[in-house]
């Protein structure tokens, strides 16, 4: 492994920046937000970054690696090309606050128009519920997410068509599956999807299911099953035809 | 002169994990206006970490539990340290708290009959753990966060608390900044509650996020509140060492378990060399021994590496000052040894061990069904913190709470694993409680302005001196470094005093700080803000080991090594004396009613 590699980082606010070279001492185990973190308490302590638990699980340190949608502290150095310069970028889909910090507070704000959990009432009289391993594993995927805002800032509707006022995106799709398939859940968020959260402007390119880091499998297990539950309540021809009857 | 911008709440609380986030939604609860200011985004926070499951009684898959069981397992566990009338509180209430997390959307693992299954842990008497596979914490703060986001609650992200204000002694509120822009804040409010978890960044290698600076701890003590118990630091004894990367993740009690055997750098089974007195009649003699007990012969003794967290992690330590440690100053720890002993062991390591497979395998580039991993103690959770009332977890700054793994009191001397997410639904729902309360019958307090221009101004003091200041990460990055060396797992008196005159060295080099660039997300000036924490905690967790003349759970002291009845009548209790200088003294436990000592009798 190279002992020095440079590192390109995006540097700049909601004005403007430019890319900005830091060469920088590495060694083997190192992912990318070691070397940032060298880079910042060395040469530039100014350098905004987000990060919290460094592990994985906070789903904070999300930036664009050489163009790829990635956790820095989950990305090795040595699955890198490091005779090239690494490219780091903010998260391209939201706005830029600092060097490798963005506004996600959009996606927070999003998560407030999804009706809330209303579950039915308890299944025994000291007020607890019955619920099978089978039935709470498939909503289990879903609770997995880090919250990371990968999978948003891929998609298509959010990076090139800034629909954030039309649209939620994957992240919060899969919040409404989660809620939508929770086994206790009475609310109905079907109208919704389609008339406020425009599920039909995703097209299912899977971007989102392939840079999630937790794998959780979001086209197909969460968004395809909620665009089957919009069709089957508002364009079943047999029900459109008994409607009109 | 800086502008603030002002905000006015009935209950105002300082962090959003578990415990900040239960005691916001029970304030709003209350019919209390509830702000909440958090250092990371919603979500983030050290919560997420957690994963073995919550402790509860709720005796679903042994139903010989009950709160009376569990409460004797957290005494026994602190060594009768800890506050009993918080240990009687949160065994009682945990088991509501769990069936209310369900109530707003978590799904935990269920038992066949469909209700919440619960697992094993260290130190609890029956399956106690509620429990979503290894991402229980996860599953509690996404929960919490929203559940509350719709319970009336302004949450201000990414800020950084500066100050807790007083009017007249009673709390009034608290001033810090945004991240984001460095916009100054005043959160004006009658009662404030402190969930600002643990100080796990005082050392250099530690399982905890770099939330973990101990700001809350920091804050209620210059506000006057008392800190109690915090010699006591819980380090557990494997962590990973290598990659940098990864130095403190822990690595579970599971590889001992499963046959795991702890070696030094000539290839020696230390842990044979060390065994307590108390436990020789349980360990095994031989290795073979031990190997048969870790296969379920009954008839055997445990491996020496199955010893109590506390005893492994010091003989750990002795092998690394030594110089018998690994190349990057841990110790072995073999699993795929058991080749010898079982055919396809690669098969049985990776379906008994998947995570941990996983993880060496994903972030160390090692296959530990082929290759030995190298582990040391690492820095994991801080028992102590603000003294608080137990019922009411308000401290002895009126108006001020404090809740979760930033008060003191629940765990004595010693942590059983699962009790801290319970602690933080238990007592983060108490001191939502009384904080609503305390602010309805409480009046109108008024803010020193002069005092908000000050703090104002020392915040951004740094910035003044540029570049030619001290680096803070320099700074931060050497205290970690003496914490670690001087006042960690093995301590002593000489290298205590050390510890204090290099944390008076830092005080004077922290002074001096400079940071460069402006107050748009800076991470230079908030580690400038963080350090100023560090110190304080640092000087009390050093102060209390000093004076703490035993060896008592989590606190270790190579020239006290025995257990003394004398001290076990004491917790220790650091404050601010009126010259500004840290007070230590001991302060006896109060007295625990005859119901719970029989309790306690009962259950030996």
């Amino acid at each position: 492994m190279a002992t020095q590699a440079t590192f390109r980082i995006w540097r700049g606010d909601s004005t403007g920046g430019a890319f900005q070279d830091y060469a920088t001492p590495v060694e083997e185990g190192m992912v990318v937000l070691d070397a940032v973190h060298r880079i910042q308490a060395q040469q530039a302590t100014d350098l905004a970054v987000r990060w919290n638990c460094k592990a994985g699980k906070c789903g904070s340190c999300s930036a664009e690696i050489n163009g790829s949608p990635k956790l820095m502290c989950m990305t090795r150095l040595s699955s890198i090309n490091l005779e090239m310069p690494v490219i780091l970028e903010p998260m391209h889909a939201f706005p830029v606050l600092r060097d490798l910090v963005t506004d996600v507070s959009w996606n927070f704000r999003a998560k407030l128009t999804i009706k809330p959990f209303k579950p039915r009432s308890p299944d025994s009289p000291d007020g607890t519920w019955r619920m099978q391993q089978a039935d709470v594993e498939r909503v289990q995927e879903f609770r997995k997410c880090i919250e990371c805002f990968l999978c948003q800032d891929v998609c298509h509707v959010l990076r090139e068509h800034h629909k954030f006022d039309q649209f939620i995106g994957p992240r919060l799709l899969v919040y409404a599956a989660a809620l939508e398939m929770h086994p206790l859940d009475t609310e109905d968020r079907v109208r919704d999807l389609r008339q406020q959260h425009n599920i039909g402007y995703c097209n299912i390119t899977t971007c989102c299911r392939q840079v999630c880091p937790e794998s959780i499998t979001i086209t197909e297990n969460a968004i395809i099953p909620l665009k089957e539950r919009v069709v089957d309540q508002f364009f079943d021809p047999l029900k459109q035809l008994f409607n009109i009857l | 002169m800086p502008e603030f911008q002002r905000f006015s709440y009935d209950v105002l609380v300082i962090g959003a994990g578990g415990a900040g986030l239960r005691a916001a939604i029970e304030a709003a609860a209350s019919g209390a206006k509830v702000g909440v200011v958090c250092k990371s985004l919603l979500g983030k926070a050290h919560t997420v970490m957690a994963e073995g499951g919550i402790a509860a009684a709720l005796a679903n898959v042994d139903d010989r539990d009950n709160w009376r069981v569990h409460f004797s397992d957290t005494m026994r566990g602190g060594q009768y340290l800890n506050n009993w009338r918080m240990a009687e509180l949160h065994a009682k209430e945990a088991p509501e708290c769990v069936r209310e997390l369900e109530a707003w959307g978590a799904l935990f693992d269920r038992t066949k009959d469909g209700k919440i299954l619960q697992r094993n842990f260290g130190g609890h008497r029956y399956p106690r753990l509620a429990h979503v596979g290894d991402r229980t914490g996860l599953e509690m703060i996404r929960t919490l966060q929203d559940h509350g986001i719709h319970a009336g609650m302004e949450v201000h992200m990414e800020c950084t608390v500066l100050r807790l204000l007083l009017d007249a002694g009673r709390i009034a509120g608290a001033c810090g900044y945004d991240r984001e822009k460095g916009r100054f804040y005043l959160w004006q409010a009658r009662a404030v509650v402190v969930a600002t978890g643990g100080i796990g960044r005082a050392f250099k290698v530690t399982s905890n996020s770099w939330e973990y600076t101990g700001d809350g701890l920091a804050l209620a003590y210059r506000a006057g509140a008392e800190l109690q118990d915090m010699e006591f630091v819980q380090f557990h004894p494997t962590g990973m060492v290598w990659p940098i990367s990864v130095r403190g993740i822990l690595v579970t009690e599971g590889v001992r378990g499963e046959g795991g055997v702890l070696r030094n750098s000539e290839g020696r089974r230390f842990m044979f060399d060390d065994i307590p007195d108390l436990y020789k009649e349980q360990t095994a003699d031989t290795e073979e021994e031990g190997w048969r007990y870790t296969q379920g012969d009954k008839n055997a003794r445990r491996p020496p590496e199955l010893l109590t967290r506390d005893h492994v992690a010091r003989c750990i330590n002795r092998e690394v000052k030594a110089g018998r440690g690994s190349p990057h100053g841990g110790v072995f720890l073999d699993i795929s040894w058991i080749k010898k002993q079982i055919p396809k062991s690669e098969e049985y390591i990776r379906r008994k061990l998947p995570s941990m497979y996983h993880q060496f395998k994903q972030l160390a580039d090692l296959d530990i069904t082929q290759e030995p991993m190298e582990v040391g103690p690492t820095t994991h959770y801080e028992m102590g913190g603000i003294r608080v009332d137990g019922d009411s977890q308000m401290s002895r700054v009126p108006g001020l709470f404090a809740a979760g793994e930033a008060a003191a009191g629940l765990h004595g001397a010693n942590r059983l694993g699962g009790n801290s997410l319970s602690d933080l639904l238990v007592f983060g729902r108490r001191a939502g409680h009384f904080a609503a309360e305390f602010a309805k019958t409480s009046g109108v307090t008024t803010i020193d302005e002069q005092e908000l221009q000050a703090t104002a101004a020392a915040a951004l003091a740094p910035f003044d001196r540029g570049s030619s200041g001290e680096n803070p990460y320099q700074i931060q990055y050497d205290l970690q470094e003496a914490m670690q060396e001087l006042v960690g797992i093995v301590r002593t008196e000489k290298e205590m005093q050390q510890a204090l005159d290099a944390i008076a060295q830092f005080v004077a080099r922290a002074e001096r700080i400079g940071v460069v660039g402006n107050r748009e997300y800076n991470n230079g000036w908030h580690t400038a803000v963080d350090v100023a924490s560090l110190m304080i905690v640092s000087e009390a967790i050093t102060r209390a080991a000093l004076l703490r003349r035993e060896s008592r759970g989590a606190q270790f002291r190579e020239d006290f090594p025995g257990k003394d009845a004398e001290w076990g009548k004491y917790n220790i209790v650091v404050s601010r004396g009126a010259d500004g200088a840290m007070q230590v003294e001991k302060i006896a436990l109060p007295p625990m009613p005859d119901e719970l000592k029989a309790v306690i009798e009962e259950m030996k």
